[in-house]
C-alpha cells in the first residue's frame, strides 16, 4: 500500500502497533509507518496459539532482508489464532497492514488496558 | 541514510530487493566514495608493496588490479584491499572506510627503509561502482576509448571526466568502479543513471556481495584470525615475505582449526553472530534475494564435512536446520 494511512477503527501503541478491539477480543497488527520503516518483510515465524502476550512487551518477529524487528503487543491476551496468510506471504503486512497483513487475534485478559493506547488522531500526531 | 564509519551513506533508495535485482538483471550504481585510496609513488612502490601486502605485486603490469589482505606479523588481518598499478612506480590502493587510518598509520610505519612516498587521497577521490550484466554496455557511449577489462584500469576520461575507470567489484557480476574528482562525481553520477542504471544502496551491496560470498572486513575478516583461516589462502603467496608470511605459511602446513563455509537454510534466517552448533559462529546472514531463502557464511571447525553437509543454526533460541552448500552461493550464468 503506497499511501499512509491509519484507520480510525483502531488503536495504536507508541511502538507503532495497532489493536482492532471486538469486544473480549483484539486483532494486533503493525501500522503503516512500521512496515514502511522496516521494509520489504520477507520472513515470518508466527506465534503459538495459547500464548500469553503481554501488553508493552515483545510477542514476535518480523524480518526484513536485512533487519529483525520485534514487535510489541499492543494489549495483554491469550493468542486464539496466527495468520497463515502471512505465514505464508509475509510481504502481505506491506501490501495490506490493517487487512490481509494482520497478524494474531487474541482473547484479551486485561480489557482496562484498552484506555491506556493512543486514538487514531493521537498516534497521527505521534508520528508527525 | 545511516552513518557508516562517518559517511553518511544510504541503506536503500525504492527498495533493497529492487536494487539487488537490478544489479542481477542490468546494472545497478553504487556510491562507495567512502572507500579509501592510498597512493604510493617512488622507486620502491613494488619493494614495499610486495612487503605489506600478501598477494605477489610483482606480477601485477602496469594497468593491472589485484587483492590481496594487509596482515599484522602475527597474521591477524588489518583490511583486505584492491591494488592498481597506475604507472611502473605508482600503485593505487583501496581501503575500507573504517579502516582507512588505521592501514595508512601501519603502512606509514612499514615504509622506513623503503624509497616510497605514501600519499593519503581519501579526499581526492569519489568511487562509484556500476554493476551488473548490461554494466558495460551503459556506460560504453560514456567513455573516449574502450572499457578496461576486468581485473584492469584505465587512466582515462568518462562522462566528460578525467576519471581512472577499473573492471572490478563487488557484487558478483561484470561492471565497473570509477575513481573521479569529488566535484565532478555527481555530474558522473547523473550521466550513468540517464544512462538507464538503478541507483543501489549499501543494503543490496551487502546482499550482492554475500549471494558472491565476498568477504566483509568485520564479518568474515578481522585481526583475530590469520588470512589462512578465513579462506583467503588464495591471495597469499608465502614466497614474497610479506609481513604476516610465517604466520600464514605455519597455519598452511598444520592446517586451520576452522574453516569458512557457505550454507543456506531450509526455513528462516540466521544473522551475523548466531551459534553454529557443535561449535562454530554465523559472520553474515540474510534473506537471499536471488536465491528466496535464508542464506549465510560461518567459521565452522575444519573436521566439519563439506558442500552438503547438514548444519545446525541457533538463531535466537530456535534451530535452524539447512546444509553446507558450495561457494559462491549464487553464480550469474546460473540466471
Amino acid at each position: 500500500m503506497a499511501e499512509p494511512s491509519y484507520p480510525d477503527d483502531l488503536l495504536y501503541n507508541a511502538e507503532h502497533d495497532w489493536a482492532r478491539v471486538e469486544g473480549a477480543e483484539a486483532t494486533f497488527g503493525i501500522t503503516w509507518y512500521a512496515q514502511e520503516q522496516l521494509g520489504e518483510i520477507v520472513f515470518w515465524d508466527g506465534a503459538e496459539v495459547g500464548a500469553a502476550v503481554t501488553m508493552g512487551a515483545n510477542y514476535t518477529e518480523l524480518e526484513s532482508v536485512k533487519a529483525v524487528s520485534e514487535v510489541i503487543a499492543p494489549l495483554s491476551g491469550t493468542v486464539l489464532a496466527v495468520n497463515d496468510t502471512v505465514l505464508q506471504d509475509p510481504a502481505k503486512v506491506n501490501e495490506s497492514p490493517y487487512e490481509d497483513g494482520w497478524l494474531v487475534r487474541v482473547t484479551l485478559t486485561a480489557p482496562d488496558e484498552v484506555a491506556r493506547l493512543l486514538s487514531p488522531a493521537a498516534y497521527r500526531e505521534l508520528i508527525g | 541514510m545511516v552513518d557508516f564509519a562517518g559517511w553518511e551513506m544510504p541503506v536503500q533508495y525504492v527498495g533493497l530487493r529492487a536494487e539487488h535485482d537490478a544489479v542481477r538483471d542490468a546494472a545497478g550504481l553504487f556510491d562507495v566514495s567512502h572507500m579509501g585510496q592510498v597512493e604510493t609513488v617512488g622507486p620502491d612502490a613494488l619493494a614495499f608493496l610486495q612487503r605489506v601486502l600478501s598477494n605477489d605485486v610483482a606480477k601485477v603490469a602496469v594497468g593491472g588490479a589485484q587483492y590481496s589482505v594487509l596482515c599484522r606479523e602475527d597474521g591477524g588481518v588489518l583490511d583486505d584491499l584492491f591494488t592498481y598499478r597506475l604507472a611502473a612506480d605508482r600503485y593505487l590502493t583501496v581501503t575500507n572506510a573504517a579502516n582507512h587510518l588505521k592501514d595508512l598509520g601501519w603502512m606509514r610505519e612499514q615504509a622506513a627503509g623503503f624509497e616510497v612516498e605514501l600519499t593519503d587521497r581519501l579526499d581526492d577521490y569519489a568511487m562509484l561502482a556500476l554493476q551488473g550484466p548490461r554494466a558495460r554496455e551503459l556506460a560504453a557511449p560514456l567513455a573516449v576509448e574502450p572499457l578496461p577489462a576486468r581485473m584492469t584500469a584505465l587512466d582515462t576520461e568518462f562522462a566528460g571526466a578525467p576519471a581512472l575507470v577499473c573492471g572490478t567489484g563487488y557484487t558478483g557480476e561484470d561492471g565497473l568502479e570509477l575513481l573521479v574528482a569529488p566535484a565532478d562525481a555527481t555530474a558522473v553520477w547523473d550521466s550513468l543513471l540517464a544512462a538507464g542504471a538503478v541507483p543501489a544502496g549499501l543494503g543490496a551491496r551487502d546482499t550482492l556481495r554475500l549471494e558472491a560470498c565476498f568477504h566483509l572486513y568485520g564479518n568474515e575478516l578481522s585481526e583475530e584470525r590469520d588470512p589462512i583461516t578465513a579462506g583467503l589462502g588464495w591471495c597469499c603467496k608465502e614466497e614474497t615475505g610479506f609481513i604476516g608470511a610465517e604466520r600464514a605459511a605455519a597455519v598452511r602446513e598444520a592446517g586451520a582449526a576452522e574453516k569458512l563455509v557457505a550454507f543456506t537454510l531450509a526455513e528462516g534466517i540466521a544473522r551475523a553472530g548466531n551459534p553454529v552448533l557443535g561449535g562454530g559462529v554465523v559472520t553474515s546472514g540474510s534473506m537471499s534475494p536471488s536465491l528466496g531463502v535464508g542464506v549465510g557464511m560461518a567459521f565452522v571447525p575444519a573436521a566439519c564435512g563439506g558442500p552438503g553437509t547438514p548444519i545446525e543454526i541457533d538463531v535466537r533460541g530456535r534451530i535452524r536446520a539447512g546444509e553446507i552448500v558450495s561457494k559462491p552461493l549464487y553464480r550469474p550464468e546460473e540466471r
